[in-house]
């Protein structure tokens, strides 16, 4: 075994599939709900999209430990932000910011691949990933992360239409998400999905394979 | 070898633990106690590397004091879990406590809860949790048998369901339990379960 796909195993440690979605003036971002350690499932109720402010979503995928690390150092910069700007992060902003903390620890990093998505100026859908080190790769469509990444991908390739309004988006999202975590092992256990429009935020829990 | 698992029930939560101390093939004693009562209404299950398992616990337990000295209030169940998933993460990058923790506790306005805490500080607010070979046994035991809103009878005789899967199923079975109990009237042993005197 080489030492890169030795230290790969750490990203595969908790199992983790999350994906972003673009519509016509609203974004969805959706999850699996399993929490395994290895082979073992410890919880089907983990929570990995963590809301920022009422138009922006953070998900965070990979190791556990580092993805609630993570999260709790945002929040406190974004509340941080808040007091000093007296408005909420723009999601480009914010995707800049994970995108800096993330390089901060070049060389000795958070064991997480973020999806960031959010309504910016004129209310016009942003969604972006990066690796752990914080590489942003912005899309138009979709982004995905996780152990079911490879699935999640061709499923979203296929079944993904521009412009869908958030009826069509939420059963595009879930069939993306289901189909792909049923490939994969380490996700799965149900589903977790946000659809965000301007005026509301939609979450809805999905009932997929328990296995 | 070493086991740990915990469970909800109706006002109250339950953990158990082996209570063997072995080095390589020498069991050292088997009255050890893994559960520290942390205050009045907690309980704190930990198992793994035998150093950090005592240094890690004593270190929460005095803080949790501490916090308590300075506030004149106790912290939640919900409070202290955070404040070890961060002393843990905090440790992980530089001298990581090799400790899985399965935290109990009973607050006045929330009600009883338990908490898996991995030992690199994933944390996780369960119905049910367990450690260690043994939670292979205890974890599908608990699956089937477990429901919300247990009275303790019920929640002690699924416990011994899985003590009595683990002694006939794991090769290298721990001899004694420890069961303690934390409810609104606090945190306390409840019962031993022994093959061995010591």
């Amino acid at each position: 075994m080489s030492v890169s796909s030795l230290l790969y195993q750490i990203f595969e440690y908790n199992g983790s599939a999350l994906v972003a979605m673009v519509g016509k003036n609203c974004f969805a971002i959706a999850s699996d709900r399993r929490l395994g350690v290895q082979l073992q499932t410890i919880a089907t109720d983990f929570q990995r999209i963590f809301k920022i402010h009422d138009k922006l979503f953070l998900g965070l995928s990979g190791l556990g430990s580092d993805a609630q690390t993570l999260h709790q150092r945002l929040v406190f910069r974004h509340k941080l932000y808040q007091l000093r700007e007296e408005r909420d992060m723009k999601p480009e902003t914010f995707a800049s910011l994970v995108s800096a903390m993330l390089y901060e620890k070049r060389f000795g990093p958070y064991f997480c691949q973020p999806v960031i998505a959010g309504l910016g100026e004129d209310d016009k859908p942003f969604i972006c990933t990066m690796d752990s080190i914080g590489a942003k790769e912005l899309a138009k469509d979709f982004v995905v992360a996780g152990t079911a990444s490879e699935s999640l991908y061709g499923a979203c390739e296929s079944m993904f239409k521009p412009d869908m309004d958030h009826e069509e988006l939420f059963e595009t999202i879930s069939q993306a998400l289901i189909s792909s975590v049923d490939r994969d092992c380490l996700s799965g256990w149900g589903g977790h999905v946000y659809i965000v429009t301007p005026n509301e935020v939609t979450e809805r829990i999905l009932k997929g394979r328990m296995d | 070898m070493e086991c740990v698992f915990g469970m909800v029930g109706k006002g109250f939560a339950l953990v158990v633990a082996d209570s063997s101390a072995v080095n390589s093939i020498l069991v050292h004693k088997s009255n050890e106690d893994k559960i520290m009562v942390l205050d009045s209404h907690k309980l704190m299950g930990a198992s793994g590397e035998a150093g950090d398992r005592a240094q890690f616990t004593e270190y929460v337990q005095k803080n949790v004091a501490l916090y308590q000295y300075r506030n004149g209030i106790p912290l939640t169940t919900k409070a202290a879990a955070n404040f070890m998933r961060g002393e843990l993460a905090t440790a992980l990058r530089k001298n990581p406590y090799m400790v899985n923790i399965v935290l109990a506790g009973y607050d006045k306005e929330t009600g009883p809860s338990l908490y898996f805490i991995d030992y690199i500080a994933t944390l996780h607010k369960v119905d049910k949790a367990a450690f260690g070979y043994g939670s292979y046994f205890a974890l599908s035991m608990m699956d089937r048998h477990y429901h919300p809103n247990m009275t303790v009878d019920e929640a002690v005789k699924l416990a011994d369901q899985c003590i009595e899967e683990i002694r006939s199923r794991l090769v290298v079975a721990p001899q004694n339990f420890v069961i303690k109990i934390v409810d609104e009237d606090g945190a306390r042993e409840h019962l031993w379960r022994r093959t061995t005197k010591d």
